[in-house]
């Protein structure tokens, strides 16, 4: 295990300096919405997801009605649902490892797990179980260390919730660079921007997605040409 | 805190959870136990990250109204900005940051209402 940590440890550098910051940018958003350091840590802890926590800010400071909050989290974690689907095979085995690394799947967990194998002479299972568990680690101190500096400190930090428009581009930027077919973001961005038109910037989700889904089944044929290396085919 | 009560809050807190970890569990749940995974859903599975990559990107700029001052400049500027920091020195936390504090000054000082 301490071998798998040691190698584990280089691999998340990067994530590190992501979530480090992004952490801290929720911190500060909590903080300046009047949730202290605690709730802060709570928050990462239980929910341990940068579009969830980010949107609950405005959830908690705008008290929305629950229904709603339901609705979009359920939209926004369904990413997640397929995460998983990645590693089923994968994943199998593990015993109370496996739950962990199935709790705390996240955008980059789920980046970094995908390209990267444990190093020669270290076991997979405790490599990915290391991976995972510092990651989780820097989110958690991030978005500590974020909330006592809000609270401290009194910059205005109107237009820090730009991170997360910056996180999804940079990790779009992974994904175009790793795919093989193109189409899936043409789709993603057309379907977005026709259902903003049509239903407006509150109600976009659920149709650009089913309209994502949709055509993203319709493709399969061309874009499955181009897509021969999945990662995990059964 | 923001005019909703600390148990308002911790229930916020706690469905948001709930529903992020069931998301998470849902796959192993419903596909473990068949032996395999159905083509299709596979098939999704390896696909539908990127699509839905740039379907939150868009979720982010949603608000920007091409309209009406100041026509969404600072965020088209610093995503911009985050793009091409990130293609030239590969580097999450330069492009990130680099955008973000970008943004602020925009907003902040030179597109200031």
């Amino acid at each position: 295990m301490k071998e798998a940590l040691k190698k584990a440890f280089p691999v998340t550098i990067p994530i590190m300096l992501g979530y480090v910051p992004l952490g801290m940018g929720f911190g500060l958003i909590m903080a300046q919405a009047g949730y202290n350091a605690l709730w802060a840590f709570l928050s990462a802890v239980a929910i341990y997801s940068g579009t969830g926590q980010y949107m609950s800010v405005n959830f908690l400071a705008t008290g929305a009605p629950l229904l709603e909050i339901v609705l979009i989290i359920v939209i926004l974690n369904t990413r997640m649902m397929f995460y998983g689907l990645t590693f089923l095979s994968r994943f199998s085995g593990m015993g109370w490892k496996k739950w962990y690394l199935v709790y705390t799947m996240s955008d980059e967990t789920y980046a970094v797990l995908c390209t990267v194998k444990a190093p020669e002479g270290i076991d997979d299972k405790n490599f990915m179980f290391c991976i995972t568990m510092l990651n989780q680690i820097y989110w958690v101190t991030g978005c500590v260390v974020g909330a006592l500096f809000g609270t401290m400190l009194n910059i205005d930090i109107t237009g820090v919730d730009f991170m997360m428009t910056a996180l999804f581009i940079v990790l779009c930027m992974d994904q175009w660079k790793k795919a093989r077919s193109h189409q899936p973001f043409w789709i993603g961005l057309c379907c977005s921007i026709l259902s903003i038109v049509a239903f407006g910037p509150k109600n976009f989700m659920i149709p650009a997605l089913a309209a994502i889904l949709a055509c993203l089944v319709i493709r399969r044929k061309s874009i499955e040409k181009r897509q021969v290396d999945g990662e995990d085919g059964t | 805190m923001s005019g909703i009560s600390v148990g308002s809050s911790l229930l916020i807190i706690f469905v948001i959870a709930a529903l992020t970890i069931g998301a998470r569990v849902f796959p192993y749940a419903v596909f473990s136990r068949g032996g395999k995974t159905p083509e299709i859903i596979a098939y999704i599975g390896n696909i539908l990250p990127p699509a839905v990559m740039i379907m939150l990107v868009v979720y982010c700029l949603k608000d920007v109204s091409p309209m009406k001052w100041p026509h969404g400049i600072p965020e088209f500027v610093s995503a911009a900005a985050v793009a091409l920091l990130y293609k030239f020195t590969k580097n999450i936390l330069i492009a990130m940051v680099g955008g973000t504090v970008l943004y602020m000054v925009l907003i902040q000082f030179v597109f200031a209402a």
